[in-house]
């Protein structure tokens, strides 16, 4: 080959098939893959939750009883209650998924998937233990 | 500059992701749920404003803020383009999303240094 690929900038306009916007309701797999894609949105709301409860606690014992006030509302307890259940299902995806992203050798020998996703789900349950430990103890 | 920026990006996802799945669900349980709705009895003001002052727990409400931010940053963006198939606003997106998860941060470390 002397002159090499020949490419354009503008290529011919074949025709393609318009998707529907919610092309990810037809399959199981896609619905689950486009659910887990959404749990982002639930942890960004954890993290500005976080932010403004952070504010409240400097700002003081009035102010942060505001705070608290608002999270015994309807609508704020509607909305963690769906976001716990979507970042339990983060949770759950990603430790899953660890075994294939991270693959452990040990004296040449692969470690098994179960025993990765098991240590996973094991350093869970202790950050969770130590975490509500640190919280209720005050 | 694309193919440099991408693992660096891709790793601030995967810690934010690993932080994300750690802590969140407790948090969310007991903060969310348990403490407004009397399961469980939450530690009063100054126990608790006593605990969050100590560096420690500042430093991890810190990366417990930013990173799952970043994680959400990278994702979400990838959401918008293939969900709503906004693949022609790429730059625009990516700006938004991680210039929201850099202002987070920002808004965290001074917030969480500035607790009285």
């Amino acid at each position: 080959m002397s002159g090499g690929a020949h490419y354009t900038l503008h290529h011919p306009k074949w025709y393609r098939r318009r998707m529907s916007v919610w092309w990810w309701l037809q399959k199981r797999t896609y619905t689950k893959f486009v659910l887990r894609e959404l749990t982002s949105v639930f942890v960004a709301f954890f993290a500005l939750m976080t932010l403004w409860q952070v504010r409240a606690l400097g700002e003081g014992p009035e102010a942060y009883a505001r705070f608290l006030a608002r999270l015994q509302t309807p609508p704020f307890l509607a909305l963690h209650g769906v976001a716990f259940l979507f970042v339990l299902f983060h949770a759950v995806t990603w430790f899953n998924l660890a075994p294939k992203a991270m693959v452990v050798r040990l004296r040449g020998k692969r470690v098994p998937d179960f025993i990765i996703a098991g240590l996973n789900y094991f350093a869970w349950l202790v950050a969770s233990g130590v975490v509500a430990w640190l919280w209720l103890r005050g | 500059m694309k193919r440099t920026k991408t693992p660096f990006l891709w790793a601030l996802f995967s810690a934010g992701g690993t932080v994300a799945a750690l802590f969140i669900p407790v948090h969310l349980f007991l903060n969310g749920l348990a403490f407004p709705l009397g399961w469980v009895e939450a530690p009063g003001y100054n126990s608790l404003l006593n605990l969050v002052k100590q560096p420690l727990i500042r430093l991890y409400l810190f990366v417990l803020i930013s990173l799952p931010l970043f994680h959400w940053a990278h994702r979400f963006r990838y959401t918008l383009y293939d969900g709503l198939q906004l693949k022609h606003l790429t730059e625009l997106i990516a700006f938004l999303c991680y210039g929201g998860a850099l202002v987070g941060t920002a808004i965290a470390a001074y917030m969480l240094w500035n607790i009285p």
